[in-house]
């Protein structure tokens, strides 16, 4: 019998290997995000015009997302995974409630006022929706059949499209490609992948019809910034100026004239990449991609020696969402994506993304470090 | 068929997952290589490119906003305009010591500390360079003491800019509304491009319905700047299309007339020419300052107008309900003679109280020991109640529902006014829609004096009333008579025709009891027919039940004066040939005819007298 974790054979002879250890701290993960975290500090500082304020009030969101980090690596995946349907559950139900007060209020609503803080369901259901998928499959033989993909699907869609609705584009897809990331890992066959991508393309008319006006705005301008250079154009236009301007070094720390001189909207939050890009030009841009990729790379290896199937399909569909949301707002900032709303991770100022994201890896480190036995 | 597939095969999963997991590898290097080739082409191909654009001159596009249009009334008189006012505005990285300055400054000017400590918040998110203001609205003196001093304050300006006003006040607030800065809220949801630099939004009233063609349209000019942001050149330019001038058909000065008769009161009057459904009056009192909206009100002050009992910022014409109370009888009595449930000879006997068949409950006539024998039109001078309890009862409830529906009870007037209440006009189906229980007969009966659930809003009972003296042909009211650009004249709201089918002879017979509530020695309102060279049809009422006042805050000490009834009084003149319509609602005023005619009376009198004279 053994019941030795596989990193006990590997342990680290420093005190804070130790530490961390017990703490169930995925020591090469922590690196990885934690140098990230101290960048966002950096380009924050140059973005937010030097303002502390800003800076203190991430030190305290990224202090709240490590320790709920480190809760969540603690708990076993088993008793995740024991209560996936209860959370997932529970998530939808907050997601209608928010759907109805905001119609009683009017216009977007997207928190639940708990008293001394606001909650937002939408980035919850973000790791739920794939803890309910993978649990659903885990007990099923892989790759999935028919019927197991046509209930998946529609698991995926309930959540979707209440956050679609609320309206919130960006954390939709995000929670999407979640459920979607559970199973393509699943070993769902590539033709059914194929089918579903041309179904998704033939529904777009109808997306477009549920559009709100300022969503079709941004679509539009997406394919034309040059149209409308005073409205939604705008953002595209001046975020290619900053990045194009930065060249291949970049202009320095503190360097960046667009975003100082007010050409570049929303600069700390969605848009901080072209801060990044204006400043450390190409070859940041590339030491930031890395970097991303190792803490990519990190998560699917601990996804790969996963023990079960739960955890394995858990574990990778978090890395691979974590993927997307890179993807996604670097996508947009270099325009060749819409503007949709979603931030570069563990970097854009505010938002409880940062939290959910954090979260997201305590899970993979709780998977990682709490192995019962050693794969055959 | 195999049922294997509930066996799970590990070692295939662990070599799809394997599988699976370099598929993903793969894909996701294959994206992150589709970035860097992006990245590329801008850093290197486009570099030079981008930095010509970034570089020392740069060119930037910067919104011209247009000027809101102005707001007149029927007359001309203004009732919103755009005023210079002077603000106080720091640039922080001009001034050597912030904090030094701010107090000298705060010294001068007598500053309090809770609009320094609202400048510091909004300094911090802003830009160094960016100009921020710390007072708003500078008086003379203030303007004055700082023109001396400030060759002693590098950095610190005063800024001109266009700020909304409304010279009319509490008067108009409630037709004209405000305008106000946009919320977050409201900014997702409009055009960006169009509001890009407005700071302001109409939030209600007619700043708030006629919103896109007071805005205009934005223009936008290219402008080369250095690096300190500093002008150097126009290149192109877009000249922004000024909002539109809108011409109300209210009339201020009758406005004001009506306002003032109010007293001291709390209620409502509304005034529409019946020709052609425009709003000459539309006063809710109390009203409220509308002006410290525009500039941003402060908490307290605000806190203190949404807990004051008078409720000033309820509009009282347009949404608040009260039972019709007696006012709904000339319409009763008109569906009892369209629906051949009266005749104009027959009387009856008023003994002073109603009982339904059967029923050993009695429903009282506001006068003890009745009215003796009562015809339709002493029905309506004398404001019999017993006469219409017997009248409701044999129409039934059906009946004064669809009849009542017609002159617009229960349903929104369509004016062009945002958050109308479309009040309450009971019927069986909405009773059990809406209480899941049948009608009772005693229901019917107190709905024919205007008690129970029928609820109308002031501008209900003038559209009705309207609707009536206009022979039946349905009058829908409006605010606006004319939109005019830089171009061209719009008309106002469309109105659509609609005509209810009514006989001439029951009109008549109406029209000449209700003439008998002002001119006859026993009508109700016989108060107002001193010195006048027409007659005036009318109705009074009293409502007995607490509209609104019944979510009001308890206050137990003031409760008298609370439950004391409304008073309400419709009516139009000339008879013979109507041109105004009055709706007069007085809140805890008593009885419809001492306080509520009188107000109708002045409003009548000065129009007819403006009116002959042009």
């Amino acid at each position: 019998m053994n019941t030795e974790t596989r990193s006990e054979q590997f342990q680290p002879p420093s005190l804070l290997g130790n530490l961390l250890r017990k703490l169930h701290i995925d020591i090469p993960l922590f690196i990885g995000l934690f140098l990230t975290s101290l960048l966002s500090f950096a380009i924050l500082y140059s973005a937010g015009s030097q303002d502390m304020d800003i800076l203190s009030r991430q030190a305290a969101r990224i202090g709240l997302a490590f320790l709920l980090m480190t809760v969540l690596a603690h708990i076993d995946p088993y008793q995740l995974k024991r209560y996936s349907v209860v959370l997932f559950g529970l998530g939808i139900i907050l997601l209608v409630a928010v759907l109805i007060m905001g119609q009683i209020g009017k216009g977007a609503q997207r928190w639940l006022d708990i008293g001394f803080f606001r909650f937002q369901p939408s980035e919850m259901i973000k790791i739920t929706t794939p803890m309910m998928i993978a649990w659903y499959l885990a007990d099923h033989p892989l790759p999935p059949k028919v019927k197991q993909l046509f209930i998946a699907t529609i698991l995926i869609f309930v959540p979707t499209l209440l956050i679609a609705k609320q309206p919130d584009l960006g954390t939709a897809l995000l929670v999407a490609s979640s459920g979607a990331g559970v199973l393509f890992f699943a070993g769902l066959s590539w033709r059914f992948l194929l089918a579903i991508s041309a179904t998704l393309a033939a529904l777009t008319p109808i997306l477009w019809h549920y559009m709100r006006g300022y969503q079709r705005d941004r679509v539009l301008t997406f394919f034309n910034p040059e149209a409308d250079p005073l409205g939604r154009g705008y953002h595209i236009i001046q975020s290619k100026i900053a990045i194009g301007s930065g060249g291949i070094y970049g202009k320095g720390w503190l360097g960046s004239t667009q975003s100082e001189l007010d050409f570049l909207p929303e600069s700390s939050t969605d848009f901080i990449f072209a801060v990044f890009a204006e400043e450390f030009g190409l070859f940041g841009c590339l030491g930031l991609l890395i970097l991303y990729l190792l803490i990519i790379v990190r998560c699917l290896y601990i996804a790969s020696q996963a023990q079960d199937t739960y955890s394995r399909l858990l574990a990778s569909s978090l890395a691979f969402t974590f993927f997307v949301y890179v993807f996604v707002n670097i996508g947009m900032v270099i325009g060749i994506l819409p503007v949709v709303g979603v931030p570069l991770p563990l970097i854009s100022y505010g938002g409880t993304s940062i939290v959910t994201l954090l979260a997201g890896f305590g899970i993979l480190m709780s998977i990682h470090t709490h192995k019962k036995f050693l794969p055959i | 068929m195999s049922r294997n597939y509930s066996v799970k095969d590990n070692t295939v999963e662990n070599r799809l997952f394997i599988n699976r997991i370099v598929a993903a590898f793969i894909i996701i290097i294959l994206l992150t290589a589709g970035l860097i080739v992006r990245l590329m082409y801008l850093q290197i191909v486009g570099h030079e490119h981008y930095s010509s654009l970034a570089k020392d001159n740069s060119i930037k596009i910067v919104p011209l906003v247009p000027n809101r249009g102005i707001i007149y009334d029927r007359r001309g008189k203004i009732l919103a305009e755009n005023m210079p006012s002077y603000s106080l505005e720091l640039i922080p990285e001009k001034i050597p010591d912030l904090n030094d300055t701010l107090l000298r400054l705060q010294k001068l000017l007598e500053i309090s500390d809770e609009k320094i400590e609202l400048y510091q918040k909004l300094r911090k998110r802003q830009k160094r360079f960016t100009s921020t203001p710390l007072l708003l609205n500078m008086n003379n003196e203030e303007l004055a003491k700082f023109a001396v001093a400030r060759p002693f304050f590098p950095g610190v300006d005063i800024q001109t800019r266009l700020v909304r006003h409304y010279p009319y006040s509490d008067l108009s607030a409630h037709v004209i509304g405000y305008v106000s800065r946009i919320n977050e809220a409201e900014l997702k949801e409009l055009p960006i491009a169009e509001y890009r630099g407005s700071t302001h939004i109409g939030k209600l009233g007619i700043e708030s319905s006629y919103e896109t063609q007071l805005h205009g349209k934005t223009g936008y000019a290219e402008i080369e700047t250095n690096v300190q942001a500093r002008l150097l050149n126009t290149i192109n330019e877009k000249t922004p299309d000024p909002g539109a001038n809108l011409y109300l058909t209210l009339d201020i000065d009758l406005q004001k007339t009506a306002y003032d008769a109010l007293g001291s009161f709390n209620g409502a009057v509304v005034a529409i020419d019946i020709k052609t459904g425009g709003v000459l009056v539309f006063v809710s009192r109390p009203g409220f300052d509308p002006n410290p909206f525009v500039v941003g009100i402060a908490n307290d002050a605000y806190q203190a107008l949404q807990s004051s009992d008078n409720q000033p910022l309820y509009n009282r014409a347009l949404r608040g309900l009260y039972p019709p109370g007696s006012t709904i009888k000339p319409f009763i009595a008109l569906a009892g003679l369209e629906y051949d449930a009266i005749s104009p000879q027959k009387a009856i006997l008023c003994p002073g109280y109603y009982q339904l068949p059967g029923v050993s409950h009695q429903y009282r006539d506001w006068k003890k020991g009745g009215h003796g024998s009562v015809s339709l039109n002493k029905a309506i001078t004398e404001s019999c109640d017993v006469y219409f309890y017997r009248l409701a009862a044999a129409l039934g409830i059906d009946h004064m529902h669809s009849f009542l529906q017609k002159f617009g009870f229960g349903e929104k007037s369509g004016i062009d006014l945002v958050g109308e209440k479309s009040g309450l006009l009971p019927s069986r189906e909405w009773k059990s829609a809406r209480k899941n229980q049948a009608w009772y007969p005693g229901e019917t009966i107190i709905t024919g004096i205007g008690q129970g659930y029928l609820q109308v809003s002031p501008l209900q009972l003038a559209r009705a009333t309207a609707t009536l003296a206009n022979r039946g042909n349905v009058v829908t009211p409006f605010l606006v008579d004319k939109i005019v650009t830089a171009q061209t004249t719009f008309p106002g709201p469309e109105t659509h025709q609609q005509i209810i089918p009514l006989k001439p002879d029951n009109i008549d017979t109406i029209v000449a009891a209700m003439v008998n509530v002002v001119h006859s020695a026993r009508g109700t309102a016989k108060r107002i027919n001193q010195d006048i060279s027409y007659q005036i049809a009318g109705k009074t009422g009293t409502a007995q039940v607490l509209g609104i006042k019944q979510n009001a805050k308890y206050n137990e000490n003031e409760i008298d004066i609370k439950f004391r009834d409304h008073a309400l009084f419709i009516s139009f003149a000339p008879a013979d040939d109507p041109k105004i319509a009055v709706a007069v609602v007085v809140e805890n005023g008593g009885h419809g005819g001492s306080v509520a005619a009188p107000i109708a009376g002045q409003v009548i009198k000065q129009f007819l007298q403006e009116n002959n004279e042009h």
